[in-house]
């Protein structure tokens, strides 16, 4: 007898939240599904459902440039993961030492991220490209054979892209660890002065694993924005030299556009969905299983 | 620059409604016509549209075909069509049209005669979908063009080379003189573009059928693919140092004089005759990089959505038409660096070059173009391959032979 009660109670919120429910419905769960569904179909320019089996997954799975997307993906990935972590709670920590003008600092570590993924991708461009970027300027300061051209390398493109990415991205990491430092009792500092315990270690084994439910806030938005990783790669690259910094998400939307072969791409996409949903599940679980 | 244009084409778009003309029509025509040559060929067909009183409203998408086709499909499926745009001659709008999403021009085909007046006819059949005609083929383009700098080869101190034998001879004497000796952009479609041209050249008209339009794998694993693949390697190892990106920027290389040669197809001659170059004095062309003189027939058509406003579906057939008379058709490909779809018209303001490769469309030693031969999903793959394969030296003839067999065994 409870239990129509518990559905009416609170009606004017519930009926508020119809659009948006519907919105999550139909949009995210219902497009998901479509697009999982036509990735078994030989869809070309337009869908349709003409299943064919696992056979877009074969043939994804035996393209190089899939394979080649992939392995840039790990590099960028695991690297962008450390680096951004490590850098951004070391500035964060060097901000929280009650140092002065920690306003002014704050504003230019986090002023990059207010820069969209193509102007950062343009600026590093233009500061890597050999004739008129860093390795121009350094020539012109008499050092003639200075070499550094990331870029147009095929095995350093990559960690060119990588640099322009944690240029942008560290800024929002230091925000986020610097709330998380601002949020540890001040009588735990204390009492670890009081003990004698080095500050170094005071931040190892004490600040950081209070600081778990940030480090692992923070995890989640660096590696779904790995994930999706396209317009920085657009902008600073094109995917050259060849195809030496391909991103999966570039895959998908050639594969799904250009090339005029949906199916193709909704399986490149499916495959990014179950990346996502390998780092989210565990995550989700981690965070919200616990507290039932 | 690229925004620029785009925002100019955007502006246009979105001011074009405040000045219609009462009686006539805006139509919005899209296509990615933006270098030099280009443009001013694109202008002429806006003039002549405007001549007949109603308005050319330029939507001009920069950064070729790859980018502009699909924001025209996302248009055109999305429900807010264009007036016309413009594909390559060939499959890119086949589904479109199975789709019912354009129009159906056969009326328009039969008061004009199209089918007396478009030679060669396999242009018109391109349009043709059971029967129908879909689109205006607007230009034959063929990509078996070399393009030489003869200041290039001055400079080296060697004759200019009169095939790709010579040329490839040539290369060390280029070098030595301080040249790129041949250019190829960073666009992927560049690659694959000079790889198709060396197929015919090398290997012969019936293994390039028997490759791209009977999709045969065992042809394209074959000893004659073998050979191909070894000029292609010279070709990497000559455009190695190279690193432009859009083809326009590499044939400015060879107006400069700064490399020997470029593969690429007649739409080059524009930026040529912008740059005030003359033909046989300034450059030279070989068509069929001078060892089998053939051309593709391939080019650009004009398709037309269908439209719900009577007077802009009346405008349609105007322009239709317009892009096909004789006039237009010789004034639009003088500037475009392409040869006319009419054979009634008088060329006689061709240069050396136009006339070379209208000879040999005379002489019918003509070969499909692979737009019209493969779907797009299967270009791309090929783009993919042979961006990889240009760009990395340790990728060997053999290794990526076998992946293009692979390509063809699986395309449709």
């Amino acid at each position: 007898m409870s239990r129509p009660k518990q559905l009416f109670r609170n009606l004017n919120a519930k009926i508020a939240s119809i659009p948006m429910i519907l919105t999550a419905v139909v949009i995210f769960v219902g497009g998901t599904a479509w697009t999982v569904v036509h990735s078994f179909t030989n869809s070309r320019l337009l869908p349709r459902l003409n299943f064919i089996g696992l056979a877009q997954y074969e043939r994804l799975w035996t393209t190089p440039r899939w394979l080649i997307s992939i392995e840039n993906l790990l590099i960028y990935g695991s690297l962008s993961l450390i680096f951004s972590l490590l850098v951004g709670f070391i500035l964060a920590a060097l901000l929280d030492q009650k140092i002065r003008f920690e306003d002014t600092f704050r504003t230019i570590f986090l002023y990059p991220f207010a820069l969209s993924f193509v102007v950062t991708g343009l600026v590093w461009q233009w500061l890597l490209n050999p004739d008129f970027g860093v390795q121009s300027v350094v020539r012109s300061m008499g050092w003639e054979s200075f070499t550094f051209n990331p870029l147009y390398d095929k095995d350093l493109v990559i960690y060119g892209i990588l640099f322009a990415g944690l240029w942008q991205g560290t800024g929002l990491v230091m925000c986020l660890m610097l709330a998380g430092l601002r949020g540890i009792d001040e009588d735990v500092w204390k009492a670890a002065r009081v003990d004698g315990i080095p500050m170094w270690k005071t931040y190892l084994f004490i600040v950081i694993p209070m600081m778990r439910p940030v480090f692992v806030t923070t995890l989640v938005i660096i590696a779904s924005g790995v994930v999706r990783v396209y317009d920085l790669v657009v902008a600073q690259t094109s995917g050259g030299p060849a195809l030496a910094s391909e991103v999966p998400a570039k895959y998908v939307y050639d594969y799904m556009f250009a090339a005029q072969n949906l199916g193709q791409g909704f399986a490149a996409s499916t495959m990014m969905l179950l990346t996502v949903a390998i780092i989210i599940v565990p995550w989700a679980y981690l965070e919200f299983g616990r507290r039932r | 620059m690229r925004y620029k244009i785009l925002t100019a084409a955007f502006a246009a778009a979105v001011s074009s409604p405040f000045a219609a003309p009462a009686s006539a029509a805006d139509l919005e025509v899209a296509h990615w016509w933006t270098s030099g040559g280009e443009a001013a060929a694109v202008a002429e067909l806006a003039k002549a549209f405007d001549a007949t009183g109603n308005k050319w409203v330029d939507a001009a998408i920069a950064g070729a075909g790859n980018t502009a086709r699909p924001i025209m499909v996302s248009r055109i499926t999305g429900g807010d069509p264009m007036a016309a745009f413009q594909f390559n001659t060939g499959r890119q709008a086949e589904e479109l049209i199975e789709a019912g999403l354009l129009r159906d021009l056969t009326d328009v085909a039969t008061k004009e005669n199209w089918a007396q007046v478009i030679r060669p006819a396999s242009l018109l059949e391109g349009c043709t979908v059971d029967g129908k005609i879909y689109c205006v083929v607007v230009n034959i383009h063929s990509w078996q063009w070399l393009w030489l700098s003869n200041k290039a080869f001055a400079d080296a101190g060697v004759p200019v080379p009169t095939n790709w034998d010579e040329f490839v001879a040539a290369a060390p004497a280029l070098e030595a003189a301080g040249k790129i000796p041949l250019a190829i952009g960073g666009q992927p479609w560049q690659t694959t573009g000079a790889f198709n041209v060396l197929i015919p050249a090398i290997a012969g008209k019936d293994v390039f059928l028997k490759v791209y339009k009977d999709h045969d794998a065992e042809a394209a694993a074959g000893p004659e693919i073998a050979k191909v693949f070894k000029a292609a390697d010279d070709a990497r190892r000559m455009s190695a140092k190279s690193n432009v990106q859009d083809w326009n920027q590499a044939t400015n290389l060879v107006i400069t004089g700064q490399a020997g040669g470029q593969i690429m197809g007649d739409w080059a001659q524009g930026e040529f005759q912008v740059a005030g170059q003359v033909a046989g004095k300034d450059y030279t062309c070989l068509p069929g990089l001078g060892v089998n003189e053939l051309i593709s027939t391939g080019g650009d058509s004009f398709y037309f959505p269908k439209l719900d406003d009577p007077e802009k579906t009346a405008a349609q057939d105007v322009l239709a038409s317009t892009m096909l008379s004789p006039t237009t058709q010789v004034a639009f490909n003088l500037k475009k660096g392409s040869v006319p779809v009419r054979g009634d018209v008088d060329l006689a303001a061709a240069n050396d070059c136009m006339k070379k490769g209208l000879e040999i469309l005379a002489s019918g030693n003509i070969i499909p173009d692979t737009n019209q031969l493969n779907t797009e999903d299967t270009n791309n793959q090929l783009n993919d391959l042979f961006v990889e394969f240009f760009k990395t030296p340790t990728l060997t003839p053999e290794e990526a032979q076998k992946r293009f067999a692979a390509i063809i065994a699986a395309a449709d």
